[in-house]
């Protein structure tokens, strides 16, 4: 190509390492972080490293037997009593997270476009249930859904009804409602995050090339929403799985879930092989069904263009 | 305005109906905590603040009050100390396996509490650590790190690199610059993150239920009360008390996250 | 300049994983030097500049300030300071505050930190203002107090991160003419990173042109403007018409080149300049082409035809085509003689001037400054 050059000095050898790499980013930022990585390694990484090491193992009485044997998933997959309590846990979680994310979605996308200059402030009402504490908010539900409870006396003091309703405590729906009060906001930030995200002018191109409020909000906001919705589908379904406080305050005997049956063997039961094999379980059936849950999503939203 | 849909009336009634959903349960248990009678019944019985009273007399609670302070202390001084480390690498700098260190580190908000406390307790009586207050304060802390990192992370991420790089040049040291403008500028950011995660450890059930021992925290103290209907007055009065408090700190925690921001945004130019 | 350059840039290369950043960069700043890096956004002038300052350490190469071997001093114990692009500006702090901030560390007595501090504001002229809060200034208001800041410190170079970016026009221009006269005042080096050419002709002694990680050319601001060394460094300072022009005969220091309609053209030749094909580059400004009104004779004039024209108010900006140029040339003129009422289509005569065209190198590749 080139016709005319000025002559070139020879190139120079290559850059040597060593003392300058301490002085860039790299090393700097590893030393940053490394005191948190390691206490998250000490206590998260190692520790579950060491439940799945446990699930392999089996309890003879007092003593651990380090012989390798999937006994206990075995048991974990095979006994009726498991099988039922894991595709309740998941069914529940995922029920719990369907809800949660479609009944806030529309408070998201509220905040987000007619928060008006309050938006923060919206957020942090939203927020501010879920910051209390946990126990007590299951507790509460307790109180109101309750055979003498709020709900009932209030419903028979007002004359709607005679008799208190009785199906409203104990079982799995009590469940249900009460997860789906305690992990709103968690849903809601993620959606309004992604919301925030969408650059306005593209609504109004899609409202320019035609298109109504509701096929522009199925075509442009929903999509590019997506991974709003996906994260706060995640972020509610997994960590309801291995609930505990909920199933046992409000569940009764129709509303027990996986955690129930795997606090039990680090209790009474003391089978810590076995609780170990019920915890690694639940982990991976949680991320089989969360996967699902991503890809259905998302071959959904392709199906809407 | 940008979308003016038909069904957009019915949203604020919707969005008030979704408040009052969200508002009732923690409204409720204050309004009986005054409540004269033993029950949680309508109509209410009338005003009294004897369960408040009561619970002054109740060493054991007492107790467990002790406990949870000091827990949320120590696990909000540790998480927030280690939070700054990993907030400032992950904003500050780029270096290999950043995303990997920061997924762990964030994992607890992702995985089923009860894995994390099993597999806790699984490591501390492995390691012979006797179940007590100190256990309870390393396995909130691997929880509250993730809160921690999201508060600080924010802060730190409105924070002008060249503010730091201005000090160098002025010939201030690392632990000078740090003490004289990093930690002045996002100081807010940094009591923020105490703040929500003393919350966070004051209200912490199931960690505390599985590493506690015999030293119960209040939500411990709390769910051993459940089973007696007749303590459910004083409980909810407990209650009511908790939940004030984490809202006053939680309050004081969002002023002064946005104090922090507006001031970061402040030192830019335009 | 004089003799021990104030800064020696010595072989330095920046490379992040394969990516260049510097390559290869040998360049000398004197003392009291207004000297400007200019180049596109990712030329490597800024990574330059903050090796300067020591906020990048270069993967190899040496550099030396006053002197002193500084590769890998941190940026606190060089005798440099630096206005940042953004100002950074500490937020925390009102404006005395901020000017006082690296003189905390001299540990001066009271009154003589608060005589060098109102000193400083004086000469950026925001003298009173230092009781105001950081978000309570103006842009032009920020940029002074960052100059402040660093001069106060006394630097034996001050470093500027293209300072003039984030105001207006207007006040760009005020801050150009303020920024000259306050380095002739303090008498030190200052190193001015810029993207506008304009600004780097009207401030600097010296500018160095760099592209892709390399010096292309550096020189004195009319060197640079009149004889660029390359086709990349002539376009990037202000329009050129470019010519592919037949060369005729090949001296030790010259070259003739029969420049199609322009005729014979004899030209200077750049130490090192080399072709191959016969063929070589050359320009002229545009503004080195005059219209001929009415029976105006020059030695030297074409005809061509307006093909486009815009206004600009005190000058027009016309094209015109010309039969045998495969280009059509761009020429400004002065409207004085009605320049702006040219109808598109007009014929015209145009004049030239032999010795205003330029030989150019093709090719940036292998080009060093020498």
């Amino acid at each position: 190509m080139s016709t005319a050059a000025i002559a070139s000095s020879p190139e120079k050898p290559a850059p040597a390492k060593g003392i300058r790499w301490l002085h860039g980013e790299e090393a700097r930022g590893l030393a940053m972080i490394s005191p948190t990585l390691l206490y998250a390694l000490a206590l998260l990484l190692v520790p579950v490293l060491l439940v799945i090491a446990y699930s392999f193992w089996t309890q003879n009485y007092l003593e651990i037997d380090r012989t390798f044997t999937f006994e206990n998933y075995r048991l974990a997959l095979t006994e009726p009593i498991y099988r039922d309590l894991f595709v309740r846990s998941l069914w529940i979680s995922m029920l719990t997270s369907a809800i949660t994310v479609v009944f806030s979605y529309p408070i998201a996308w509220y905040i987000s476009f007619h928060g008006g200059p309050h938006k923060n402030l919206w957020l942090f009402l939203v927020t501010i249930p879920c910051w209390t504490s946990y126990l007590l908010r299951v507790m509460s539900w307790k109180v109101i859904l309750g055979y003498g409870g709020v709900l009932n006396t209030g419903l028979m003091a007002a004359g709607v009804i005679d008799q208190p309703i009785t199906s409203l405590l104990y079982n799995a729906n009590a469940v249900v409602i009460t997860l789906v009060h305690s992990w709103a906001a968690f849903a809601i930030l993620p959606i309004y995050v992604s919301l925030q995200k969408i650059d306005r002018s593209l609504i109004e191109a899609a409202r320019d090339l035609g298109d109504g409020a509701v096929r522009s909000f199925l075509r442009v906001t929903l999509p590019l929403s997506m991974p709003g919705v996906i994260s706060a589908f995640l972020i509610v379904m997994i960590p309801t799985v291995g609930d505990y406080v909920t199933p046992k305050l409000v569940g009764g005997k129709d509303g027990v879930m996986i955690a129930t049956a795997i606090q039990a063997q680090f209790g009474k039961s003391a089978n810590w092989p076995l609780g170990a094999a019920l915890s690694v379980t639940t982990m991976v059936l949680v991320s089989l069904a969360a996967a699902a849950v991503v890809l259905s999503l998302r071959f959904a939203v392709r199906r809407l263009r | 305005m940008l979308q003016r849909i038909r069904f957009l009336p019915f949203l604020p009634l919707y969005v008030a109906i979704y408040f009052l959903f969200l508002y009732l349960p923690i409204l409720l248990l204050p309004v009986f905590s005054f409540n004269d009678a033993a029950t949680t019944t309508f109509p209410l019985a009338g005003f009294t603040t004897k369960w408040y009273a009561s619970l002054w007399g109740n060493s054991v609670l007492l107790q467990a009050a002790r406990n949870s302070l000091v827990v949320g202390v120590c696990v909000s001084l540790l998480s927030t100390i280690l939070g700054i480390c990993a907030a400032r690498a992950i904003t500050r700098y780029r270096f290999r396996g950043q995303r990997a260190a920061g997924g762990l580190i964030m994992a607890p908000l992702f995985l089923p509490e009860i894995i994390v406390a099993v597999s806790l307790l699984m490591i501390a009586l492995q390691f012979g650590l006797q179940l007590s207050l100190v256990t309870v304060i390393l396995g909130q802390v691997v929880f509250c790190i993730p809160y921690s990192m999201s508060v600080l992370v924010s802060g730190f991420e409105g924070f002008d690199r060249s503010l730091e790089e201005a000090s160098y040049d002025l010939g201030e040291t690392a632990f000078g610059t740090f003490r004289r403008v990093t930690l002045p500028v996002v100081a807010p950011a940094i009591v923020s993150s105490l703040l929500v995660t003393f919350t966070i450890s004051l209200d912490e059930f199931i960690l505390a239920f599985f590493l506690s021992g015999t030293e119960p925290t209040l939500p411990v103290y709390i769910w051993g009360q459940l089973r007696f209907a007749a303590k459910l007055p004083g409980v909810l009065a407990l209650g009511s008390l908790m939940i004030l408090a984490s809202v006053v700190l939680l309050t004081v925690a969002e002023v002064l996250r946005r104090r922090a921001e507006r001031r970061t945004q402040a030192a830019l130019a335009h | 300049m004089s003799d021990r350059p104030m800064i020696s840039i010595e072989n330095v290369s920046r490379y992040y994983g394969v990516y260049k950043a510097l390559d290869d960069v040998s360049l000398q700043i004197g003392e009291g030097e207004f000297f400007s890096l200019l180049g596109p956004s990712g030329c490597g002038k800024t990574t330059l500049l903050r090796s300067i300052a020591g906020f990048d350490v270069p993967t190899s190469g040496e550099i030396r300030i006053d002197g002193v071997a500084s590769t890998l001093l941190p940026a606190n114990r060089r005798p440099t300071n630096m206005v940042f692009q953004n100002y950074a500006i500490f937020p925390h702090l009102d404006v005395g505050e901020n000017v006082a901030y690296g003189l905390k560390r001299l540990r001066l007595d009271a009154a003589e930190e608060r005589r060098r501090v109102a000193d400083a504001l004086d000469q950026v002229r925001l003298t009173g203002l230092d009781r105001r809060k950081a978000n309570e200034l103006s842009g032009g208001q920020r940029q002074r107090v960052a100059l402040a800041r660093a001069l106060v410190m006394r630097p034996k170079v001050l470093l500027l991160d293209e300072p003039l970016s984030a105001l207006d026009k207007k006040l760009r221009e005020q801050m150009q003419v303020e920024l000259r006269s306050l380095q002739q005042a303090v008498g030190i080096t200052f190193i001015l990173v810029t993207h506008d050419q304009y600004e780097a002709l009207a401030l600097s002694d010296r500018i160095a042109v760099m592209f892709g990680g390399c010096i292309a050319q550096v020189a004195t601001p009319k060197e640079i403007y009149q004889h660029p060394r390359t086709r990349k460094v002539a376009d990037f300072l202000g329009g050129m018409n470019f010519l592919r022009a037949r060369l005729l005969a090949d001296r030790k220091g010259d070259v003739s080149v029969d420049a199609a309609k322009f005729g014979t053209v004899n030209l200077a030749k750049p130490v090192g300049f080399t072709t191959s094909d016969g063929h070589v580059t050359v320009g002229i400004r545009p503004e080195r082409l005059r219209l001929l009104w009415d029976d105006e004779k020059a030695p030297h004039e074409l005809t061509g035809r307006v093909e486009n024209r815009a206004y600009f108010g005190e000058v027009t900006h016309l094209t015109i085509g010309v039969d045998g140029l495969e280009q059509p040339l761009s020429m400004v003129e002065t409207n004085d003689y009605g320049a702006d009422d040219l109808p598109v289509g007009a014929e015209i005569r145009l004049a030239y001037d032999p010795d205003a065209f330029v030989l150019l190198a093709d090719d940036e590749m292998g080009l060093r400054a020498r």
